[in-house]
C-alpha cells in the first residue's frame, strides 16, 4: 500500500477519535449542566422580552418595524411618550401651549440629561428632526414628520427649503405647522420625533448608536446587540425619573419562529413573548390563559380592489364581493383569535373620531347578504354561463392563507371563480404598489391614532399606497376639508362623509380589525392593554 | 499532486468572480426591491433612500461599484440591519455557524459510516433493515419538525436542556442545534456507506482478499472502507459546505447567533449587500471543500494521481 | 447466489465484463428484481398510494377544497367521516392527503428523473474524460452550488412564469449537482480500471464506453443517491409552495401539508402525523425498490 492510502486511513482514524472524545465529552457536560440551569441572580430585575422581529437600527431614523421601535422606546424620551396605558403624556416636554389656529406649539423642554451627562435641549430636538429630513439620509420615515411647514421641501431638496422650527432658548421649541393637526402631539411619540445627541453624532457619525458610543435619554441604554439573537439594555441613571424605575435589565429576543418564541416563554425563558403561533389558539386558551392578552389593536385588515381594470369599475362588483364576505366566521371559526369583524375602513375607537361609517348592509343576516351580492352580480351581467374569474393575490402567511381560503370558497356561493396566487412578501408588495392585481390582501396599521391615518389610503394625491387606485372627487374633496379644518368636531364630520362614501364603493373591502397578541407572566406587573399597543418597560416591575 | 492542487486553487478565483457576476445580476433583475413592505414609501422618499444606497445608478456601475469596493475588503453595509456591515454580520455570525456545523459533521461521519458499514456487513438481516429503517426516518422527517420536536421534548417535557437560546455559548445551549443538525447528515451517510459497502464487498478483489485467507476485520479496514468511501467523500464536500454556513430553520428555532438565517432571510428582505455575502462565503466554502474532497480522492485510490 | 457468483466469477476471470446484450440485461434484471421481496412489497405498496391518489375523489365525502365550517381544525373522527381529522379551515384532511401525493409523487419522481439523467451523464463525462474537461465542467458546478437557489428559483418563474412543471425543472435543475459530483468520483477511479482501457483500446467510441461500461458501473452509488433526492425535492417543493412558486392552494402537497402541520405539532398533532406517515412509507418503499434495481442491475454480480 502506498504511502497516501496510509494517510487517508490516519485521516479517518484521527475523525473518528476525536470525534468520539468530543462526544464523550459532550454527553458528560450535558449530565452536569441540567442543574446549572435557569437561576439568575434575584439582586437585578430582568426582563426578559421574546421579539417577534430582527431589530433594523438603534438610531432612531432608520427605524421602520414595530419590532424596532420597542426597543427604541425604551431607549429614548420623545418631548411626548407613551404612558403605561399608550397613550400620549408628557415626556421630555413637561409642558407645552398651542395657539389659537392650532398651527404653532410652543414646547418647554424638561431639565434632563443624555445618558453621558450633558444636557438634552431644544437644539438636539431640531437637529434630530432636521437630520430625519435630509435628503441624503435616506429616512424611510421622514413623511411623518411632514405636517411641520417646510418639512417636505427640505426632504425633496428643494432650493431655499427651511423647517419651520426655532429654540427660542435651550428650554423652549417654537414647531410652526401646515395644518391644524390634532394628531400632532401623539405623532411626537414617534421615533421619527426623537431627538438626537448631536455632539456623539458629531463625534462618531453612523457610528454612533454603537453600544460603546451610543447616548440616550430615555429610560434604558443599549449595552449589547448581538445579531439575530437578543439586543440587551440597562437602566440609564441619568434618566430623569430614574428612580421611579423598577427594572434593571430588559433583553429583547429575537424570535421569528413563533412556536419557538412560545416554548420559551412555556419554559420560563422569557416573561413575556410579543406574539404568539396562532395556529395553536386553542391550545393557548386551555394551557396558558393567564398569560394570554389580546386586546384591539389600531389596524385594518383588507382587500384591495384594483378599480381601474376593467372587471372592477362596476361598483356593484365590488359591492357584491365585499357582501359575500363573511366575515363573522372568519374571525369566529378561522382565526379564533380574537379579531372582530370589520364593516369599516377606520378601526371604532381611533382618535379624533366619531363612531366609524359602517357599510350600509352591516346588520343584515348572512343570507341576505348572500342574496343580495348574488343580485347585484346578476344585475352587472354575471351569471352560471358566465362567472367573473379573477386572481386573490396574498404574501405567503398561514393566516392570510386560511382567510384567502376561505373567501375563495364565500365567493364561490355567487358564482366568482377566484385562482388563488401566493406570493413572498417583495414580490406582493412590489406588485401591490404599481397595481399590477385584481384583488390583493394588504393591511394597515396606525402611525398616529387618528382617522386620517386610514381615510389617506383612499385619496388620489396618496399615491402607490392607494393600491385601489380610487379617485373618487368628492372624496379627494372632503379629506383636503378636513385637513385644513381647525374644528375638531367639523373635522370628524368631514371625514365621516367621505369614510361613507369608500364604504359605499367598497375599493377595499375590509375583513378584520386587527388585534395584539401576546403571552405576558402574571408576574410582571403594569402591562396595561392598549391600542397603540405599546408597553414601554420603564412603567413595568417584576413581582419577586 | 502539487501543481495540480497549485492549479486548482488558480482556477478558484475566476470560479469565484462568476459566481459574484452572476448572484449580482440574477439578484438585482429578480422583482421587488428591498422597499417594497407592506407600507409603500412615497415615491419622493424612495428616491432619497435608493441614492443613499447607491441603488439609483444604472446596474452595471452599480455593478462595478460593488466589485471595486470588494476589492478594497468593503462587502458593504447591510440595507436592513443598518447598524452592522455586512462583515460585521458574517464575522459575528460565521463562528457559531461553523462551530455547529464542524460538529455535527464530525458526528454525522462517526455514526453514518459505523452504522454504515455495520449494515452492510450484515447484509439482509435484522439489524440492517433497523438501522436503514432509523436512517430512512431521520430521511423523511424533515428539520422543521425534528428541530421544535427535539426543542419540545428536551427542553419542555424533560427540562434537562434550555429549550432554545445561546446563553454565552455554554455548551448546554449547542448540544440541541448539532443534533438536529446531524440526524439527517447520519441518515445520509449511513445510506450512501452501506449501499457502496454491499457494492464493493462484493466486487472481486475483495472477494480475492477473503479467499486468501485474511482475517474479515482486516478486509473491511483496510480494503474495504477506501473503496466504500468514495461516495460519502464526494456527498460530504457540498454537505459540509451547507452545514457549516448554518441552517436558517435550526438557528431561528434555537435561536443561535449563526449565518445560516441571512441566506433565507437576507433574499427575502433583498438585502443585496448582505445577499451577497453570503454567497461568497459560502462559493468560497464549496470552492475550497470540493477542492479538498479532490484531493483525498486521490488518498483514497492512489490511481487516481491522474493528472 | 452460488450461480451468480461463479457465472460473475467467470466473467471477470475473461478479462471484462463481457458486453451482455440488452434485452437480456434487463430482463435478467427484471427477474431478479421481481425475487426480492422487499422490493415487489414495495411496488404494490406504492401501487395502492398511486391508486388511491388517482381515484381520491372517490373514496371520501368531502371534496378536497371544501370547508366544513362546523369542524375546523379538529382531530380525526369516524363519526363525521374525517378520519384524519381536518385542517386550519375545516378542509378534510384525508382528501388532502391524497390529493398531495399527487404533487408529491410526480414531483418526487419527474424532478429526480431529471436530476438523475442530467447529474449521472454530466457526471460521467466529466470524469472519464478527465483533466481540463473534468476542471472546467466541476467548477461550472461550483458555480451553479454557489448562487443563490431563491433567486433562481424566482428568475424561473418571472421567465416562464407559474407553471406548475416548473417545479420539477426547478428542482431537478438543482439536485443534480451532488449527483453529478458523485458520480465523477466514481467515473474517475472507474476509467483507469483494465476492463475500460481495455475497452479504449479496442476502439469502442467514448460515448459507448461511457453509456455501456461506466454508467451501468456506477449505478450503486447513483440508485442510493436517488433515493435520498426523493425525499428532498417532496419537502423543497414547500419552499417553492412558500415562494408562491410551487403548488397554489387549494390545491396540496405533502411538503405543504407538513409544514402546515410542524407549527401545531402540540395542539394539532394529527396534521403533522398522518401526511409525513405517508411520506415515510412512500420513502421506504422507495428505498427497498432502489435496494432491489441495484442489487439486480449490478455488473459485478450477473
Amino acid at each position: 500500500m502506498s504511502e497516501n492510502t496510509k494517510t487517508a486511513k490516519g485521516l479517518v482514524n484521527g475523525l473518528l477519535k476525536s470525534s468520539r472524545a468530543f462526544v464523550l465529552g459532550t454527553a458528560l457536560i450535558a449530565g452536569s449542566m441540567t442543574m446549572l440551569s435557569s437561576t439568575h441572580a434575584q439582586a437585578e430585575k430582568i426582563l426578559r422580552i421574546g421579539n417577534d422581529g430582527e431589530p433594523q437600527s438603534m438610531d432612531p431614523h432608520f427605524i421602520s418595524t414595530i419590532q424596532t421601535s420597542r426597543i427604541s422606546d425604551d431607549m429614548s424620551l420623545g418631548l411626548l411618550t407613551y404612558g403605561p396605558d399608550g397613550q400620549p403624556v408628557a415626556g421630555a416636554a413637561e409642558s407645552w401651549t398651542v395657539s389659537e389656529d392650532g398651527m404653532t406649539y410652543t414646547f418647554k423642554i424638561r431639565d434632563h440629561n443624555w445618558s453621558d451627562g450633558t444636557p438634552v435641549t431644544a437644539q438636539d430636538f431640531i437637529a434630530g428632526w432636521e437630520r430625519l429630513l435630509d435628503p441624503e439620509l435616506g429616512a424611510e420615515y421622514a413623511s411623518l414628520l411632514y405636517i411641520i411647514e417646510g418639512a417636505e421641501a427640505v426632504n425633496t431638496g428643494k432650493e431655499g427649503a427651511k423647517l419651520g422650527v426655532k429654540a427660542i432658548d435651550d428650554h423652549t421649541l417654537e414647531v410652526k405647522l401646515t395644518a391644524p393637526a390634532p394628531y400632532f402631539l401623539a405623532q411626537l411619540t414617534h421615533q421619527t420625533a426623537f431627538a438626537i445627541p448631536r455632539h456623539v453624532v458629531e463625534k462618531y457619525g453612523k457610528d454612533w448608536v454603537k453600544p460603546e458610543h451610543i447616548v440616550v435619554n430615555g429610560a434604558y441604554k443599549l449595552v449589547e446587540w448581538l445579531p439575530n439573537v437578543h439586543t440587551k439594555l440597562v437602566k440609564n441613571e441619568e434618566f430623569y425619573d430614574a428612580a421611579n424605575v423598577p427594572i434593571d435589565e430588559v433583553i429583547y429576543y429575537t424570535y421569528e419562529d413563533r412556536t419557538a418564541m412560545q416554548n420559551r416563554f412555556r419554559a420560563d425563558e422569557l416573561d413575556v413573548a410579543r406574539d404568539i403561533a396562532s395556529e395553536q389558539i386553542s391550545w393557548l386558551r386551555d394551557n396558558l390563559a393567564d398569560s394570554l392578552r389580546i386586546a384591539p389593536y389600531a389596524g385594518i385588515y383588507y382587500y384591495a380592489i384594483r378599480t381601474d381594470k376593467d372587471k372592477f369599475k362596476d361598483v356593484r362588483v365590488r359591492k357584491a364581493l365585499s357582501l359575500a364576505i363573511n366575515r363573522e366566521a372568519i374571525t369566529d371559526a378561522v382565526l379564533k383569535t380574537g379579531e372582530l369583524p370589520a364593516y369599516s375602513f377606520v378601526p371604532p375607537g381611533t382618535g379624533n373620531y366619531t363612531e366609524p361609517a359602517y357599510v350600509s348592509w352591516k346588520g343584515l343576516p348572512y343570507a341576505e347578504k348572500l342574496a343580495e351580492a348574488k343580485k347585484l352580480m346578476a344585475e352587472a351581467g354575471y351569471g352560471p354561463d358566465n362567472p367573473l374569474k379573477f386572481t386573490l393575490r396574498y404574501n405567503t402567511s398561514e393566516n392570510h392563507k386560511r382567510i384567502a381560503i376561505a373567501a375563495q370558497n364565500m365567493w364561490k356561493q355567487i358564482g366568482v371563480e377566484a385562482e388563488l396566487f401566493n406570493s413572498e412578501g417583495k414580490i406582493h408588495y412590489a406588485d401591490l404598489k404599481v397595481g399590477d392585481f385584481e384583488v390583493a390582501r394588504a393591511g394597515w396599521i396606525a402611525d398616529y391614532n387618528d382617522a386620517q391615518n386610514f381615510l389617506f389610503l383612499a385619496e388620489e394625491r396618496t399615491g402607490p399606497l392607494n393600491y385601489s387606485a380610487f379617485d373618487n372627487p368628492r372624496y379627494n374633496e372632503l379629506m383636503l376639508a378636513a385637513e385644513k379644518e381647525g374644528d375638531l368636531k367639523k373635522r370628524s364630520d368631514l371625514m365621516h362623509q367621505a369614510e361613507a362614501i369608500m364604504m359605499e364603493a367598497q375599493p377595499y373591502i375590509p375583513i378584520y380589525y386587527y388585534v395584539s397578541k401576546q403571552l405576558v407572566s402574571p408576574k410582571i406587573k403594569g402591562w396595561i392593554d392598549n391600542a397603540p399597543d405599546r408597553h414601554l418597560t420603564r412603567w413595568l416591575d417584576i413581582a419577586e | 499532486m502539487l501543481s495540480y492542487a497549485i492549479r486548482r486553487l488558480l482556477i478558484a478565483i475566476p470560479t469565484l468572480f462568476i459566481v459574484i457576476t452572476v448572484a449580482f445580476f440574477m439578484m438585482r433583475i429578480a422583482p421587488g426591491g428591498p422597499f417594497d413592505q407592506e407600507r409603500a414609501l412615497p415615491p419622493e422618499i424612495e428616491k432619497n433612500i435608493k441614492a443613499a444606497y447607491d441603488l439609483d445608478k444604472p446596474l452595471i456601475e452599480q455593478y462595478a461599484i460593488y466589485i471595486g469596493k470588494l476589492f478594497q475588503g468593503d462587502f458593504g453595509p447591510s440595507i436592513k440591519i443598518r447598524d452592522f456591515s455586512v462583515a460585521e454580520l458574517i464575522m459575528a455570525g460565521a463562528p457559531a455557524s461553523m462551530q455547529l456545523g464542524l460538529s455535527a459533521i464530525a458526528i454525522a461521519l462517526v455514526f453514518g459510516v459505523g452504522f454504515g458499514t455495520y449494515a452492510a456487513l450484515r447484509q439482509n438481516s435484522a439489524v440492517d433493515f433497523a438501522v436503514m429503517g432509523v436512517a430512512m426516518i431521520g430521511i423523511a422527517i424533515p428539520n422543521f419538525v425534528m428541530a421544535p420536536l427535539l426543542s419540545l421534548v428536551f427542553g419542555l417535557y424533560l427540562s434537562i436542556l434550555p429549550t432554545a437560546g445561546w446563553g454565552d455559548g455554554e455548551i448546554q445551549y449547542k448540544i440541541l442545534p448539532i443534533i438536529a443538525l446531524a440526524l439527517p447528515q447520519i441518515a445520509y451517510i449511513a445510506r450512501l456507506t452501506r449501499g457502496s459497502m454491499v457494492e464493493v464487498l462484493h466486487s472481486n478483489y475483495i472477494r480475492t482478499a477473503r479467499a486468501k485467507g485474511l482475517r474479515e476485520t482486516l478486509v473491511v479496514n483496510r480494503h474495504a472502507i477506501k473503496g466504500a468511501l468514495l461516495p460519502v467523500v464526494s456527498y460530504l464536500g457540498p454537505a459540509t459546505a451547507a452545514v457549516m454556513t448554518g441552517s436558517v430553520v435550526i438557528e431561528s428555532i434555537f435561536g443561535v447567533p449563526g449565518i445560516g438565517t441571512y441566506f433565507i432571510k437576507a433574499a427575502l428582505n433583498r438585502d443585496y449587500p448582505l445577499v451577497m455575502g453570503v454567497v461568497i462565503v459560502y462559493a468560497v466554502m464549496i470552492i475550497m471543500l470540493n477542492f479538498l474532497v479532490d484531493m483525498v480522492y486521490g488518498l483514497l485510490d492512489p490511481k487516481l494521481k491522474s493528472r | 447466489m452460488m450461480n451468480k457468483s461463479e457465472k460473475t466469477a467467470m466473467l471477470e476471470a475473461a478479462g471484462a465484463p463481457a458486453e451482455i446484450e440488452g434485452r437480456s440485461l434487463w430482463r435478467d434484471a427484471r427477474i431478479r428484481l421481481f425475487r426480492n421481496k422487499a422490493a415487489v412489497g414495495s411496488m404494490i405498496i406504492l401501487g395502492i398510494i398511486t391508486l388511491l391518489a388517482i381515484f381520491a375523489p372517490l373514496l371520501s365525502p368531502y371534496a378536497y377544497d371544501q370547508i366544513d365550517w362546523g369542524y375546523i381544525q379538529e382531530g380525526p373522527n369516524w363519526e363525521n367521516g374525517h378520519i384524519f381529522g381536518t385542517d386550519g379551515n375545516g378542509r378534510d384532511l384525508f382528501i388532502r392527503v391524497l390529493y398531495g401525493a399527487r404533487v408529491s409523487l410526480a414531483v418526487g419522481l419527474l424532478a429526480t428523473s431529471v436530476s438523475l439523467a442530467i447529474g449521472v451523464t454530466y457526471g460521467a463525462v466529466a470524469g472519464y474524460f478527465g483533466g481540463k474537461v473534468d476542471n472546467i465542467m466541476m467548477r461550472f458546478v461550483d458555480v451553479l452550488y454557489s448562487l443563490p437557489f431563491m433567486f433562481f428559483v424566482i428568475m424561473l418563474m418571472v421567465v416562464f412564469g407559474r407553471n406548475i412543471f416548473l417545479i420539477f425543472v426547478a428542482l431537478g435543475a438543482v439536485e443534480w449537482l451532488t449527483m453529478a459530483r458523485i458520480v465523477r468520483g466514481q467515473t474517475l477511479s472507474l476509467r483507469r480500471r483494465e476492463f475500460i482501457e481495455a475497452a479504449h483500446a479496442t476502439g469502442v467510441s467514448n460515448f459507448k464506453i461511457i453509456f455501456r461500461h461506466i454508467i451501468p458501473n456506477v449505478l450503486g452509488p447513483v440508485i442510493v443517491y436517488m433515493t435520498l433526492t426523493i425525499p428532498q425535492v417532496i419537502l423543497t417543493e414547500s419552499f417553492l409552495s412558500f415562494l408562491g412558486l410551487g403548488v397554489q392552494e387549494p390545491l396540496t402537497s405533502w411538503g405543504v401539508l407538513i409544514s402546515e402541520g410542524a407549527k401545531v405539532i402540540e395542539a394539532s398533532t394529527w396534521m403533522l402525523i398522518y401526511p409525513a406517515l405517508f411520506l415515510a412509507l412512500t420513502l421506504f418503499c422507495f428505498n427497498f425498490i432502489g435496494d432491489g434495481l441495484r442489487d439486480a442491475l449490478d455488473p459485478k454480480d450477473r
